[in-house]
C-alpha cells in the first residue's frame, strides 16, 4: 500500500534521514523504532507531506504522493497523527472529531453522527462534551486517534502515539489499535514503548541515525545485534552475548 | 456554537424591538448614531469572520470598503449605473480583492504579524493609488448628487438609512449563524485552533483561507456603497483610512472575537463610549484614547471580549480563546 | 517632462540618502526590539511623533537646540520604553505573537490620540537660526540641519554598533536574541535584558525624533507616516539585522526620493508599500535577515 524508496533528507549539512526504503502492506500493522533522534518523525512528516524530500519517492496504492500537500493525502487515505499532540484547545472533543469526520462529508448532521461513532470505538464518549484543552494526556492521545480515524483513512500513520501513556493506558490504547486495524485500516505506526511494539506489530523497521539497520518481525529485530547496539552502545552486544 | 433555539423568543424580541426602535424615537441624533453602530457591526462582522473564525488579523480591512465605494461611485458618477445594482458589482469587487490579496499573502504563507502588516501595506498602496489616478477623482475625491430614491439607494430621512443598515447588520449575523453551524466554519475554526492539524486533517487551508477573506471583502464591498450613498462624498483618506480597519477589530475584540454578537455588543459599547465622553469634554482624540485603553485591557484581561467574560461567569466550558492554556506535556 | 525630472535626480538622490541615515536609526530601534524581543512594535511610529514633540517643545519653551536635546530626550526615551516594557507589555501580551502586536496597536492610537488631545492637530516646526545657511554644491543646495542630522544619526548608528559588538550589555542582548533559555540558563536576567532592549529602541526614537525636528514637521499623524515606512526598512534589511536596518534605511530614504521626483507627490509613495509587499512575498528574510 505504502513503498518508500531512497527517501533522503538533508537538514544543511545533517542528513535526517538516508536512502530508506520500506513498505506497508494491506490490513499490516507495521512498526518503526530506532533510539532518539533517529529520524523516524521526520521520515513521517515527509511521508505525510509536511516535509519534503530530498531525494527518493514515495507511493500510495501505486501512486507518487511526493509534493503533495497534506490535506490531499489526507483526502486520499493517509492521516497522521504528531507526537506532540494538537487538539483543538478551544473546541470539545465532538468538535475536534468532527473536524475529521467533515474530511468525508459536508452534512453536519453526519458529521456529528460519525464523531460519535469513532468516538465510541476509541472509548471517548463520556469526553465528548468536554473542552479538549482540558483533557489529560491519555485524552488527548486518544483525541489524536479518533480524530484521524473520523477521516476513515485506508493507512493511518501514529507517531508515538503511547508516549507519556502508563501501563494500564497503553493497555487499553493496544486494544483499540487492534480493533482499528480489525476494521480493515492499515496502521504504521512510530513507537518507544517496545511491549507494544512487540505486541502490536507484525513487521518492524529500525532507524538509526537515518539509515535503516533492520526490518523483519519484531522478535528477530529484538535479537539483531545491530538493534541492539543502535540502542544500548557499542559492543553492547557482544556483552550481552558474554553474558548470555 | 450558538444554540438557536434557547434563545429564539430573546433574540426575536431583539431584533423586532430594533425594527420598531426608530417610531419611538424622534432624535435625528440618535438614530444616526444607531445606524452608525449598525454599520459598525456590519464591517465588524466581516472581520470576525477572518479574524475571529479562521484566526488570520488583518489590519488593512478597509480597503474593501474603499473598494467597494469607489466601485459603485464611479460607476454612478460616470455611467449613471444605479447604486441598487452597482451595490452587488461593489460586492463583487470587494470579493475580488480579497482573492487577490489573499491569495498572494496566503499563499507565500505569511501569518499572524506578518499577515496582518501586510494587508496594512495593500491598504496603504490603495490608498495612494487611489490619490494619484484620474478616475477616482484623485485627491479632489467624488462628489454624488443627492437624489433620493431606492434604485439610488439614497434616502431622504436617517431612518431610511438607519434601516438600510440594519439590514446589513442582521445579513451579516445570519451569513455568521450559518458559518458557525456549517462545516466551512468548523473548517475555519481548525484552521485558527491548529493550521497543522487541520492540513494533516484534510483541510485545503489555503483555500479556507482564501474563502473566508473574500467574504470579508464583499461583505466589505457592500459597506462602501452604503457609506457613499449615504455621505455624498468620497475621497482616498475616507475611503482606505486606518482608522476603519481598526474600528472593524476594535468592536470584535472588545464584544469578542469568533462569536455571533460579538461585533454587535462592541459596536454598542464603544460607540457609547464614544457619546459619553464627547459628553463631558468635547476635543478631538478622547474617545479613541479611551478606544486604545479598552484595546489594552481587554486584550490583557479580556481576551475572549465582554461576550467571553459574560459566558466564563454563567458555566465553565472550553470556549474559544485567544488565551491557550499551558500545554502539559513538553513542546 | 522626464529630462527635467532626470536632472533633479542626483539632488533627489542626495537628499534622500540624507534622511536615509535617520531612518535607519528608526529602524534600527525596531529590528533591534524584533530581535531580541520577536516583537513587532506598531507603537514605532507613535512613539517617534513623542520624540519629535519633546523635541519641539523643549525648542519652543526652554529655547534648546534640537541637537542639543538630544542628550536629553534619549536618555529619557530609553526609560520610558523600559518602563513601558517591563510594566505594560511585557506583563500583558502572555507572549502570543498577536496579543503584542494588538497591545502596541492599542498603544500607537493612545499615543496619537492623546498627542491630539493635548498638542492640537496643528503642524508645528522649528526655526532655526542657522535652519537657512546651506552648503552650496554647485547642483543642489544642502542645508546645514540636513548635514548635522545626517552625521549625528551615523554616528548614533555607529555607537550603537559598537555597544552591541564591544560592551558586556552588547553581548547579553545577542546572547538572549540567538537563545533565550540558553541566556537565563547562564544567568542572564532574561526579562530584564528585554526591557533594556525595548529601552534602547525607544532611545533611538528618542535621538531620532531630535535629529529630524529641524528639517521635517510634527502633528499627531506624523507617527502614522512612518509607520510603514519603518516596517518596511527593517523587512526589506531583514528582521533583526542590524547591517539591514542601515542599508534598508539608505535604499527606502533614497527611493522615497527619487520616487516623489519621479512620479510625483502622490504616486511617489507607492514605492514604499510596493516594496513592502513585494519583499514579504518574495524575500520574507529580507536582505540580511535569517529564516525567521
Amino acid at each position: 500500500m505504502l513503498r518508500i524508496n531512497n527517501l533522503t533528507k538533508r537538514f544543511g549539512g545533517l542528513v535526517a534521514v538516508s536512502s530508506v526504503d520500506l513498505e506497508v502492506n494491506e490490513k499490516e500493522i507495521v512498526s518503526l523504532i530506532g533510539p532518539n533522534g533517529a529520524g523516524k518523525t521526520t521520515l513521517f512528516a515527509m511521508v505525510a507531506g509536511f516535509l519534503k524530500a530530498d531525494e527518493g519517492g514515495i507511493n500510495f496504492e501505486n501512486a507518487s504522493i511526493v509534493g503533495m500537500k497534506p490535506h490531499q493525502i489526507c483526502q486520499r487515505g493517509m492521516v497522521r497523527t504528531f507526537q506532540i499532540t494538537q487538539p483543538f484547545a478551544g473546541l470539545t472533543t465532538l468538535q475536534n472529531i468532527m473536524v475529521g469526520a467533515y474530511s468525508n462529508t459536508s452534512q453536519t448532521k453526519s458529521a456529528r453522527k460519525k464523531a460519535e461513532e469513532v468516538a465510541e470505538v476509541v472509548g471517548m464518549t463520556s469526553l465528548l462534551s468536554q473542552g479538549a484543552d482540558g483533557l489529560t494526556i491519555a485524552g488527548r492521545k486518544r483525541l489524536e486517534l479518533a480524530r484521524a480515524l473520523a477521516t476513515d483513512p485506508k493507512l493511518l500513520l501514529l507517531d508515538e502515539v503511547m508516549a507519556g501513556l502508563n501501563p494500564a493506558e497503553i493497555d487499553d490504547i493496544v486494544k483499540v489499535i487492534k480493533g482499528i486495524r480489525g476494521r480493515g485500516v492499515t496502521i504504521f505506526l512510530i513507537e518507544h514503548v517496545m511491549k507494544a511494539v512487540m505486541n502490536l506489530s507484525d513487521r518492524t523497521y529500525v532507524l538509526n541515525d537515518g539509515k535503516l539497520i533492520a526490518s523483519g518481525t519484531p522478535s528477530s529485530v529484538a535479537e539483531n545485534p545491530q538493534v541492539i547496539e543502535a540502542y544500548l552502545g557499542h559492543g553492547a552486544a557482544e556483552a550481552m552475548a558474554e553474558g548470555a | 456554537m450558538f444554540n438557536l433555539r434557547r434563545h429564539l423568543s430573546f433574540l426575536l424580541l431583539g431584533a423586532l424591538g430594533l425594527i420598531v426602535l426608530p417610531y419611538f424615537i424622534s432624535s435625528r441624533f440618535y438614530i444616526d448614531v444607531l445606524t452608525l453602530i449598525f454599520f459598525t457591526a456590519y464591517l465588524g462582522q466581516s472581520w470576525n469572520i477572518l479574524g475571529g473564525y479562521a484566526g488570520q488579523f488583518s489590519f488593512g480591512g478597509v480597503m474593501f470598503f474603499g473598494t467597494g465605494a469607489y466601485v459603485s461611485s464611479i460607476l454612478l458618477t460616470t455611467f449613471g449605473f444605479p447604486p441598487i445594482f452597482g451595490i452587488f458589482l461593489a460586492i463583487l469587487g470587494g470579493a475580488f480583492l480579497g482573492l487577490i490579496v489573499g491569495y498572494m499573502s496566503f499563499r507565500s504563507g505569511l501569518k499572524g504579524s506578518y499577515f496582518a502588516l501586510i494587508t496594512l501595506a495593500f491598504a496603504e498602496l490603495l490608498r495612494v493609488l487611489a490619490n494619484s489616478v484620474e478616475f477616482t477623482g484623485g485627491g479632489v475625491g467624488l462628489f454624488l448628487t443627492y437624489a433620493p430614491g431606492l434604485s439610488n439607494l439614497q434616502f431622504e430621512t436617517p431612518v431610511g438609512f438607519y434601516y438600510f443598515a440594519l439590514v446589513l447588520m442582521f445579513i451579516s449575523i445570519v451569513i455568521v449563524y450559518w458559518l458557525e453551524g456549517s462545516r466551512f466554519g468548523a473548517q475555519l475554526v481548525a484552521i485558527r485552533e491548529n493550521e497543522d492539524a487541520a492540513e494533516a486533517l484534510g483541510i485545503d487551508t489555503l483555500r479556507c483561507k482564501i474563502y473566508a477573506i473574500m467574504i470579508m471583502g464583499a461583505m466589505g464591498g457592500a459597506a462602501g456603497t452604503f457609506y457613499s450613498q449615504k455621505y455624498l462624498y468620497l475621497d482616498p483618506p475616507i475611503a482606505y483610512s486606518i482608522h476603519l480597519s481598526v474600528e472593524m477589530l476594535l468592536v470584535t475584540i472588545v464584544g469578542g472575537m469568533g462569536t455571533i454578537f460579538g461585533p454587535l455588543v462592541g459596536a454598542f459599547v464603544l460607540h457609547s463610549v464614544n457619546e459619553v465622553a464627547r459628553h463631558f469634554i468635547d476635543t478631538p482624540g478622547l474617545s479613541l484614547i479611551v478606544y486604545g485603553l479598552i484595546l489594552i485591557i481587554i486584550i490583557g484581561y479580556l481576551p475572549n471580549g465582554l461576550i467571553g467574560a459574560f459566558k466564563k461567569k454563567g458555566k465553565k466550558s472550553g470556549s474559544s480563546s485567544l488565551d491557550k492554556k499551558r500545554s502539559r506535556e513538553d513542546s | 517632462m522626464i529630462s527635467a525630472s532626470l536632472s533633479m535626480l542626483p539632488a533627489a538622490i542626495i537628499n534622500g540618502f540624507m534622511y536615509g541615515a535617520i531612518y535607519a536609526l528608526v529602524a534600527l530601534g525596531l529590528t533591534l526590539i524584533y530581535g531580541v524581543l520577536h516583537i513587532i512594535n506598531f507603537a514605532h511610529g507613535a512613539m517617534l511623533m513623542l520624540a519629535l514633540y519633546a523635541a519641539f517643545f523643549l525648542f519652543d519653551l526652554f529655547n534648546i537646540d534640537p541637537y542639543f536635546s538630544i542628550l536629553i530626550v534619549t536618555p529619557c526615551a530609553f526609560i520610558f520604553g523600559y518602563l513601558i516594557y517591563r510594566y505594560g507589555i511585557g506583563s500583558l501580551a502572555k507572549g502570543k505573537d498577536q496579543n503584542i502586536l494588538l497591545i502596541t496597536l492599542g498603544l500607537s492610537i493612545i499615543i496619537e490620540n492623546g498627542a491630539l488631545f493635548f498638542f492640537s492637530g496643528d503642524q508645528q516646526t522649528v526655526n532655526l537660526t542657522y535652519g537657512f545657511d546651506a552648503f552650496d554644491l554647485g547642483f543642489m543646495y544642502l542645508s546645514y540641519p540636513k548635514v548635522i542630522s545626517f552625521f549625528a544619526a551615523l554616528l548614533m548608528c555607529a555607537t550603537l554598533w559598537a555597544a552591541m559588538s564591544l560592551t558586556d550589555l552588547g553581548r547579553a542582548i545577542r546572547a538572549v536574541a540567538k537563545e533565550r533559555q540558553g541566556a537565563r540558563l547562564v544567568g542572564i536576567n532574561v526579562e530584564h535584558i528585554f526591557a533594556v532592549t525595548f529601552g534602547i529602541g525607544i532611545a533611538c526614537l528618542g535621538a531620532a525624533g531630535c535629529m529630524m525636528l529641524p528639517i521635517f514637521y510634527v502633528d499627531p499623524y506624523t507617527g502614522n507616516m512612518f509607520v510603514l515606512v519603518a516596517f518596511t526598512i527593517v523587512v526589506l534589511g531583514g528582521m533583526g539585522s542590524v547591517v539591514g536596518a542601515l542599508v534598508g534605511g539608505f535604499i527606502i530614504g533614497i527611493t522615497e526620493s527619487v520616487g516623489g521626483l519621479l512620479l510625483g507627490e502622490s504616486l511617489g509613495q507607492i514605492g514604499i508599500s510596493l516594496i513592502f509587499i513585494l519583499i514579504l512575498i518574495f524575500r520574507p528574510t529580507g536582505l540580511f535577515g535569517s529564516k525567521v
